[in-house]
């Protein structure tokens, strides 16, 4: 970014009568602009439409199907609608703090996206404290939830607003103690650091490094799930009990910035994921001579990858139930802290032993993980079958309708 | 160590809980997608049974005013003045009303109609722009109240008018009657 505003000014496209701090701040704005109103807000969109059809397949629905093909384009007319809705303000709310809330909410997702990288060359800042920067930033969340809580004057908001500063104040000791021994294993914090240090093959990925990595990914991917408040951490809307939880006196645009905060959170998740745990963008191939096409296949193969989490997400959600406050407590503190902090002991005792890692672990885990994986669909089969379905009542289209013959 | 049983009961049933949804996912979905994507030339009302509980329909042919129908309405959404007119031959309808917007389709009216005149259709498409379009208006001009004949019906044209009514009737006491028949 720097390097790029300076070639410019050298080269004399831009004025030099003015202050290259305002150089610098122009490309950052321009440069912040594209990715949110490029990749931020239409990945936060689109991701509704995503989770809407995978839930009707799930519950053997269609979803919507109706705007634009395969009813793609339901996510613009949804916010076009919440756009148009009147925005209301209850009176006996904090007026000031009640609409502050929202941008503080969506203000803590969208600056991570400072630091995730897109592909090998395509980060907006590579910070030496990446991942650092990315857990502290979105704490503010937590700071907007308690003030659209408070802010309502209403006792679900309330409560919901509570439940999530429990919630998130709890999962972050886990989420982070669960980045420590990545953090060790290659002694960076940046998050290109971190993705160079791994390799495009699952053996080589940090998952795979030594089986306290294995548990940290696990540990890190249910803690980041109740960070986001997604199912079955909802706890602070749980619609069920709280009506919407903290959002439940918000309307319109306001109500929308909560959930493409909540959507676009999954992406973000599955990104630190994958930055950590899953190689990033690497690739097999070095293509020195074409950044155009290095780029693109690094971007492809991070977006497929964070992609994956949000559709594990989704899946997760039409899975299981809601937990209880107390055994959202009880999973954190009895079972997800250990863990971590023996997985941070263990991998930093494998640092010890093995300073270069062990290849044959690498490839035992990665192989048990495979095996996993294929015990897995055998197990899909099986439930297929239980239900007494055949090959025509399977479909493996994910855009299938139904064609009925009278 | 009931702890460690604990994780692995978390894993284990979680994993199978994703397998069960993930094969919902490769299952076709069972939605019939209304109205637009059925078959060529068929429509939903079609496909639903004789005696579907969709918007009311008077067969005036038919209808005796005998009132029956008023009557057993629970929330009076069905208006019907008639009087006696020697020289027309009997009762004369000026006003047979139904106020869709109240109608529960409860089906009450239809059960006492001696000849099956008023009952419900297949037809559920109700929505309209108004309230007042929402009352249906049956007796255009004063008509003459139907009289059952002794002998049985001979006219062509009420014959199977009356038929259909009173199989309607009929399929009242029998359960599951009518379930597999098309519309008429």
């Amino acid at each position: 970014m720097q390097e790029l505003v300076d070639g410019l000014m050298a080269s004399g496209a831009l004025p030099a009568s003015v202050p290259a701090w305002a150089h610098y701040l122009a490309a950052m704005l321009v440069f912040g602009g594209v990715v949110v109103f490029g990749f931020v807000l239409p990945i936060a969109g689109i991701t509704t439409w995503v989770e809407r059809r995978v839930m009707g397949r799930m519950q053997s629905r269609i979803g919507p199907n109706r705007v634009g093909p395969a009813g793609f384009l339901q996510w613009l007319a949804d916010g076009l609608k919440n756009l148009l809705k009147e925005d209301i303000v209850p009176r006996a709310s904090d007026a000031g703090l009640f609409k502050l809330a929202p941008y503080v909410v969506i203000m803590g997702f969208v600056a991570t996206f400072a630091v995730l990288p897109f592909s090998g060359d395509l980060i907006i800042a590579d910070m030496n404290v990446g991942i650092l920067y990315v857990t502290s930033v979105t704490a503010l969340v937590v700071v907007g939830i308690l003030m659209a809580g408070w802010a309502s004057n209403n006792k679900w908001s309330l409560l919901g607003g509570i439940r999530s500063a429990a919630q998130i104040v709890s999962y972050e000791i886990p989420a982070g103690l669960s980045i420590f021994p990545i953090v060790a294993l290659t002694g960076t914090l940046s998050m290109q650091g971190l993705i160079a240090a791994q390799g495009p093959h699952p053996w080589q990925w940090f998952i795979f490094d030594n089986p306290f990595t294995l548990l940290a990914f696990l540990v890190f991917f249910v803690s980041a799930l109740a960070e986001g408040n997604r199912t079955p951490f909802d706890l602070p809307e749980a619609e069920s009990e709280l009506v919407a939880g903290f959002a439940t006196e918000y309307s319109g645009m306001r109500n929308l910035l909560f959930f493409m905060a909540e959507w676009g959170n999954l992406y973000v998740i599955g990104a630190i994921v994958t930055t950590l745990f899953l190689g990033g963008w690497q690739i097999p191939w070095a293509l020195d001579g074409q950044p155009v096409l290095r780029n693109a296949l690094q971007f492809g193969v991070f977006f497929a990858k964070s992609y994956f989490f949000v559709f594990l997400a989704i899946w997760l959600r039409w899975t299981l139930p809601r937990v209880r406050v107390d055994q959202m407590m009880t999973m954190c503190w009895k079972y997800l802290v250990p863990i971590a902090l023996v997985n941070l002991l263990g991998t930093a005792t494998w640092i010890l032993v093995f300073p270069d890692g062990v290849p044959l672990v690498r490839w035992v885990l990665a192989g048990l993980a495979a095996i996993g994986l294929v015990a897995f669909f055998w197990r899909v089969r099986y439930h297929v079958r239980q239900a007494g379905y055949g090959r025509a009542q399977l479909s493996f289209n994910p855009l299938a309708t139904t064609r009925v013959r009278w | 160590m009931s702890y460690f049983r604990n994780i692995k009961d978390a894993v284990v049933t979680i994993a199978d809980g994703m397998a069960v949804t993930f094969s919902h996912l490769v299952r076709k979905p069972t939605t019939i997608e209304y109205p637009d994507r059925l078959p060529d030339g068929i429509r939903v009302q079609d496909t639903l049974p004789f005696r579907y509980r969709g918007i009311l329909e008077v067969d005036l042919e038919i209808c005796t005013a005998c009132l029956a129908c008023e009557r057993a309405c629970p929330i009076d959404c069905i208006v019907i003045d008639a009087q006696k007119d020697k020289a027309a031959g009997g009762l004369v309808m000026t006003r047979f009303d139904i106020d869709m917007a109240k109608c529960m389709y409860c089906g009450l009216c239809s059960e006492p109609c001696p000849t099956g005149a008023i009952h419900h259709t297949p037809e559920f498409e109700g929505a309209d722009y108004s309230l007042e379009s929402l009352i249906r208006h049956y007796v255009k001009a004063p008509t003459v109240a139907y009289k059952p004949k002794k002998s049985g019906e001979d006219d062509p044209a009420i014959k199977p008018i009356l038929d259909r009514g009173l199989r309607y009737v009929a399929e009242f006491a029998v359960s599951g009657a009518g379930d597999d028949s098309p519309a008429e």
